[in-house]
């Protein structure tokens, strides 16, 4: 405590390193996630239904033409009818979202678990890792495709490289944060290395892990999407331009609602995940 | 400066001198400071902040090296963290990812062996937390998380127990109810334990000694006995002799400070 000046092995764990920002976003969430009385029910479907009847009526009103914005019930019929059409590119997209993101998330853990106790090594990285990060993978994929052709490869690679680095990057920060009384704490029992790596790094870094997970899955999506409207003949990527093309605009909305919906499952995947085995932190 | 055998003594720290090194250069944390603790006995250790109270803790716990001198258990030389000596450091230190029963079977599953549990179940019990074995540390209070930790510390069963300001955090009606806790588990069953403390009182009521640390660079600058037998009553805590003693420790503290900022080459005019 006032001793710390003298011991600089003691500095406290500094409460917020970036890490605290991110989750407090899931927690504030949480707080409009967790659903109280019926009232508040009733509530959140009046405002739903006034959203989208309003939008429904004031398009049939003042007559917007469909290829302009269709009305919800379009949309929503669109999908319907058209889903088994959707169904299989939806599939596709999920297989490059799956594996890239996997490939990606697996290096940038091990990544970020290896450089975060070479802090000299993490200075070497660092560099190109924010070069990753800040750049559009996207802008990689016609290169890509020169390259690997117009099937999955191309996509598979841009989506692990748009994910890789968003998880690195908060995993390092989770694995940053170190505090010298519990690390102490496992070594007075004579714990290991790696043993303290497991029992007190990783669960500290736990939570920033997931932060980092979920945006990369997020950028992943994002990715891959873009990655299949610049060409290749499937995925819902191909169904928007195609659609687009065709001026097939209700099928065209389907197809994007259809990936917010992707979006929020991945969003509340992660939430989830994050409740039951991060809660500690909020 | 208590001059003991160190073949008697259970812990026995001799000529322990600390340098840590940082960006400004060297700093002198410990100089030479030599104390002995007898088996079973409760030694305190006070002394103005920043004078590497918690240096010679952590370097009698094995968790620091020392830069010169060394520590002594059972007349052995410590080079690391050793099983018989347990920790209870600053504000509870609970992973919080783990509820109370994970929390006390960290050490175990850390050195792979099977927990006690008909001991650790009296622990809990003593310490009056039988029913909170599924409370995470943040559903806890803060002298309640420093219970757990105690258990903790206890459950490897170690013939020394070395506490780190256990209590600074917590408010003094708590401070109190933990250290006439702490009285009674010594009673039950008598450990060598050394407590360093911010609190004269504290390092009154709970030991037979009270070791003084001068100001950076710590050496041992006065030992006091405290002859009151246990149980002991808060009662004490208010006659003459704790009043005079407290009084005298406050002045060791305060006057090193003084003397500190003095020059110690020329004469005080």
């Amino acid at each position: 405590m006032s001793q710390s000046d003298a011991i600089p092995e003691f500095s406290k764990p500094k409460a917020g390193e970036g890490g605290e920002v991110s989750l407090t976003n899931l927690s504030a969430f949480s707080g409009g996630m967790g659903i109280k009385s019926a009232a508040e029910i009733v509530a959140i479907i009046l405002v739903a239904v006034a959203i989208i009847g309003g939008a429904e009526l004031a398009l049939r009103l003042f007559e917007v033409p469909a290829y302009i914005m269709p009305p919800p019930s379009q949309i929503a019929w669109a999908l319907i009818d058209e889903f088994p059409l959707i169904a299989p590119h939806l599939g596709y997209t999920l297989i490059e979202l799956l594996s890239g993101f996997a490939i990606g998330s697996i290096v940038g853990l091990i990544l970020a678990a290896v450089i975060t106790q070479f802090p000299f090594a993490e200075k070497i990285v660092a560099p190109y890792i924010l070069l990753l990060v800040t750049t559009p993978m996207l802008a990689l994929v016609p290169l890509l495709i020169l390259r690997f052709g117009f099937g999955y490869t191309p996509r598979i690679i841009a989506v692990a490289l748009a994910a890789g680095p968003m998880v690195m990057i908060n995993a390092a920060t989770g694995f940053r944060r170190v505090d010298s009384a519990k690390i102490a704490l496992a070594r007075s029992y004579g714990a290991s290395t790696l043993q303290i790596f497991w029992k007190i790094r990783a669960p500290m870094a736990l939570p920033m892990i997931l932060v980092g997970l979920m945006i990369g899955a997020i950028f992943g999506l994002l990715t891959a999407v873009g990655a299949e409207m610049v060409g290749g003949g499937f995925g819902l990527g191909n169904r928007l331009t195609s659609y687009s093309s065709m001026i097939q605009m209700p099928q065209f909305f389907a197809v994007v609602l259809l990936l917010s919906i992707l979006g929020i499952l991945i969003y509340v995947l992660f939430f989830l995940i994050g409740k039951k085995w991060a809660s500690w932190e909020a | 400066m208590s001059a003991g055998d160190p073949r008697t003594a259970k812990l026995s720290v001799r000529d322990a001198t600390k340098v840590y090194q940082t960006a400004s250069g060297g700093l002198l944390a410990l100089d030479g400071c030599s104390l002995d603790v007898r088996a079973n006995e409760v030694v305190s250790i006070v002394g103005p902040s920043g004078c590497g109270k918690t240096t010679l803790l952590w370097s009698m716990s094995g968790l620091h090296g020392l830069t010169r001198g060394e520590i002594l258990l059972d007349g052995q030389r410590i080079t690391g963290p050793h099983p018989d000596i347990g920790i209870v450091f600053q504000e509870a230190n609970l992973l919080p990812w783990r509820n109370l029963d994970a929390n006390i079977n960290f050490p175990f599953e850390i050195k792979g062996t099977t927990p006690d549990r008909a001991w650790i179940n009296h622990l809990l019990h003593r310490v009056g937390l039988d029913g909170f074995g599924g409370k995470f540390p943040r559903e806890l209070s803060g002298g309640m998380q420093q219970r757990a930790a105690i258990v903790r510390a206890l459950s490897l069963k170690p013939s020394v127990l070395l506490m780190d300001e256990p209590f600074g955090a917590l408010d003094s009606f708590t401070r109190d109810e933990m250290n006439r806790l702490v009285e009674e588990i010594w009673l039950d069953a008598p450990t060598t334990i050394v407590f360093i403390t911010h609190s004269i009182e504290e390092a009154i009521f709970l030991s037979d000694r009270v070791i003084v640390l001068s100001p950076r660079p710590g050496r041992v600058a006065k030992e006091y006995v405290v002859p009151f037998a246990r149980p002991r009553s808060f009662e004490i805590m208010a006659t003459k002799e704790v009043f005079d003693l407290t009084n005298a420790i406050k002045l060791d503290i305060v006057g090193g400070r003084v003397a500190r900022s003095r020059p110690v080459t020329e004469p005080v005019h």
